[in-house]
């Protein structure tokens, strides 16, 4: 737009439709949420099946319209790059942008480690006084030197891989960016691996239903959101590697490996504060 | 720049095509956008006070009895969604997503904002989460009662076990969801505002609405996770047996009120500090100078925000904190009357030998400075931990947080508004009538609210469906102040509805010589894509 007449190197991207659409796949995932906790319509409504109590279907369409408009928009994202609208301005944007969702994702954390400090610093104040003891009564916390310092030594064996394949990648050897690449997406999916089974070994509940207690809680939250977000960013990884053996990486411009490899320090990081606090401090 | 104007004008597309709008990627297109959304979410809004003041006007119970709306407990419903719709959905959105929006990058000579599809996804978010919050108050909340009565604050237990109903889990989803359009907007606005200012302007020739929008989206990027993170745990607890805010599990209800104000202090500068920025621009322009202290301004801006992440406490003096804890909450608290000071100060400063013009934003703009100080002055009375014992739950604080926000806020979005209204539609306005809105809620307003203080002082509790007779007097006159304020917003109506039948031309700069941000060079509208070629910055 306006292309013709511009003298700067600013992108003015095109009409989307993604915008609307991701907008709307949020709110019919909201409402399917609702619906699938709380029960939106009867048993024995027609759409019983979408937003009835404990129904799927509302949270499943939600879903399929999230995911859509993310394939949509960022593949927008990857044609606009490839046809040369990323100028170094544009790609400057790119990294702050990049910088500043990190920065709030920050904060997300701050909110469950507030909650994990409050119980584990305070936790005398409790009137009960099974609940009033560290760690409460009936909680028997992991030894911190087993399955999560076999996690640490993971994330940190993966951090090294992702910075080899990025380096590997500006020196123009793209067969160690692969190597290195697949290495990190591998030991992404072993870390989150090793999470389930130390899930299924725990010797506390999450919720209060199954006798759990507020270290359930904080524990089960903190390090499930972390899990969660070494999830997407093995899958982040993962569309980086596809990206790479589909040629689109130069050595001089990828900004899509190396968001990525923002985003997988950050985890690693995040991690590295769970394992000294909530393991070994307050294990 | 006329010729340049035209040659542009061929390109922009109809408004008539619904694909403009929707599918936007025009930084002033989804401006304007956010501006109808805040005055649509406004008047739902203001609707709901309209109902409270309705039921206050006399003791007993005159529209909650099971006749126009539900019961007493929709009373409740309409205080806290009143609260949220007017935070969430009007004045951030009219502030930051409207007049950020457009003048944002107009002031700092940029073609457009640095995300410009991300931009519209800020904006198409908000309308789906008020769909979210209005439905939240037409299903079941706790037990056979409609909607959820809580508060704003959203505070445990009345928001898990207290309110059993999908509609405390719809307002919580609401929230995440206008919480996730305000952090991407945010991240638009400092990448637009580091990167895409026009060769020669310095950080330190920014002009002051720019600074102001810059330290808002910073707090707003770094609160409001936090504040995602509190409204989780409600989930969670609500609906998956976490044990965050219940104490038989361990579990604290005050974390919640930690965590949440952790994001609320900072948020309550996030609605007033873009409005410190129009206010500084309209005083400096109808005073003929330039603003007085530009950069002790700037960085009043900064301080305030920052202060603003570390005073948090002095909303719950109540809950049993620890004297040294409340000494320094209220030393901390306190110390936020400086910066504050120094930006009340330097406008009257910049009034001080001028040539004042009392043109229809200036006198929005002197009301925001009267009515501010006065919300001010009441907020360092509540700062003291002692008084505020007393006073907590009050409606001495409603009458103070309505100075500094109906009053404050809202009038600094109207002063912004007939400030920018000829630049924004290209038509001029009937400024009788504008000065008549302003007459009449500058009248309203304070009938409304002044007569609180008094009503707080002798314990009238806020959030009560009634009160006790020895309150009716100032309820009475308070509730005439929403008729008069009500006149007001007819005029602003009269005001828009003049401008669509008679659409005189604006000019590009109907200010004179006093208004020199970049924004009045351009035509009136603006060229659909401005600044093709950036302008350079002495």
């Amino acid at each position: 737009m306006a292309g013709h007449a511009a003298k700067h190197d600013y992108h003015l991207v095109d009409p989307s439709p993604w915008p609307f659409v991701g907008s709307l796949g949020a709110f019919l995932l909201a409402v399917g949420a609702v619906g699938n906790m709380k029960g939106l319509v009867g048993a024995d409504h027609p759409l019983a099946f979408m937003y009835g109590d404990g129904s799927f279907g509302g949270l499943i369409l939600g879903f399929a319209v999230v995911i859509y408009t993310m394939i949509g928009w960022w593949g927008d994202v990857i044609k606009e790059s490839r046809q040369g609208d990323h100028t170094p301005v544009v790609d400057l944007h790119l990294r702050y942008g990049m910088i500043m969702f990190i920065a709030s994702e920050v904060m997300f954390f701050v909110a469950w480690f507030w909650a994990f400090f409050e119980y584990a610093i305070f936790h005398e104040v409790r009137l009960d006084p099974g609940l009033a003891q560290w760690p409460p009564a009936g909680v028997e916390t992991f030894n911190p030197w087993h399955i999560p310092l076999m996690n640490t030594l993971i994330l940190l064996l993966s951090g090294t891989t992702v910075t080899w394949a990025h380096h590997a990648l500006q020196h123009g050897d793209r067969k160690g960016a692969k190597l290195g690449l697949i290495f990190t997406v591998i030991l992404g999916v072993c870390f989150t691996s090793l999470q389930v089974v130390e899930y299924m070994e725990a010797h506390f509940a999450f919720s209060m239903a199954d006798g759990g207690n507020l270290y359930g809680s904080t524990f089960f939250m903190a390090t499930g959101f972390h899990g969660a977000h070494v999830v997407i960013g093995t899958i982040f990884l993962a569309v980086c590697l596809v990206r790479l053996l589909a040629g689109q990486f130069t050595p001089e411009k990828h900004f899509g490996l190396e968001a990525a490899a923002w985003y997988w320090h950050f985890v690693d990081v995040v991690w590295l504060f769970l394992f000294a606090f909530v393991y070994v401090i307050f294990g | 720049m006329s010729a340049d104007a035209a040659t542009h004008d061929d390109h922009t597309p109809s408004m008539w095509d619904w694909r403009r709008w929707v599918f936007s990627t025009n930084h002033k297109d989804i401006g304007t956008m956010y501006l109808l959304f805040a005055i649509f979410a406004g008047i739902i809004g203001g609707g709901l006070s309209g109902l409270m003041r309705w039921e206050l006007a006399e003791p007993g119970l005159q529209v909650f009895n099971n006749g126009f709306w539900g019961n007493e407990h929709n009373y409740n419903v309409a205080t806290t969604m009143h609260g949220l719709i007017m935070i969430f959905f009007m004045v951030m959105p009219a502030m930051i997503g409207g007049f950020g929006n457009w003048f944002v990058p107009l002031m700092i000579g940029a073609p457009d904002m640095a995300f410009p599809r991300m931009n519209n996804i800020s904006f198409w978010l908000l309308p789906f989460a008020f769909i979210l919050a209005v439905m939240s108050m037409f299903v079941p909340g706790a037990g056979g009662d409609m909607g959820f009565g809580g508060g704003w604050v959203l505070y445990p237990p009345l928001s898990t076990s207290g309110h059993n109903g999908p509609a405390m889990d719809l307002l919580i989803l609401s929230l995440h969801i206008a919480g996730v359009s305000s952090i991407l907007g945010s991240i638009n606005f400092i990448t637009t505002i580091f990167n895409m200012r026009a060769p020669g302007m310095t950080i330190h020739k920014m002009p002051l609405f720019v600074w102001s929008v810059l330290v808002t989206v910073f707090l707003l990027l770094l609160s409001l996770p936090v504040l995602a993170g509190a409204l989780t745990m409600l989930l969670t607890d609500r609906n998956f047996g976490t044990a965050f805010f219940a104490p038989e599990g361990g579990g604290d209800p005050v974390m919640y009120q930690h965590l949440f104000w952790f994001f609320g202090h900072p948020e309550v500068y996030i609605l007033i500090l873009p409005g410190f920025g129009i206010i500084s621009h309209i005083v400096s322009t109808f005073s003929r100078k330039p603003i007085f202290g530009y950069l002790g301004m700037a960085y009043a801006m900064v301080a305030i925000g920052f202060i603003g992440f570390i005073v948090w406490a002095h909303h719950m003096y109540t809950v049993g904190m620890p004297v040294d804890l409340k000494a320094y909450f209220v030393a901390a608290t306190m110390v936020i009357a400086v910066p504050t000071g120094i930006k009340i100060f330097s406008w009257i400063a910049t009034m001080w030998g001028g040539s004042i013009e009392f043109r229809t934003p200036m006198m929005w703009a002197i009301g925001f400075i009267f009515l501010f100080t006065v919300g001010g002055v009441t907020g360092v009375v509540l700062a003291n931990a002692g008084v505020d014992q007393a006073l907590h739950d009050t409606y001495y604080v409603v009458a103070h947080f309505h100075y500094v926000l109906s009053l404050g806020a809202v009038f600094a979005i109207f002063a912004g508004w007939y400030y920018w209204f000829e630049k924004i539609f290209g038509v001029k306005y009937n400024s009788l009538f504008a000065r008549l809105q302003f007459l009449f809620f500058f009248v309203g307003a304070n009938i409304i609210f002044f007569p609180q203080h008094f009503l707080g002082l002798q314990g009238m509790p806020r959030r009560y469906v009634d009160y006790a007779d020895g309150h009716a007097f100032w309820n009475m006159v308070s509730s005439w102040g929403y008729v008069v304020m009500l006149i007001g917003m007819a005029f602003f109506f009269l005001v828009l509805i003049d401008a669509i039948i008679r659409r005189r031309k604006a000019d590009a700069n109907p200010w004179g010589e006093g208004a020199t941000t970049l924004e009045w060079t351009l035509s009136s509208p603006p060229p659909f894509h401005q600044f093709s070629e950036l302008p350079k910055i002495k």
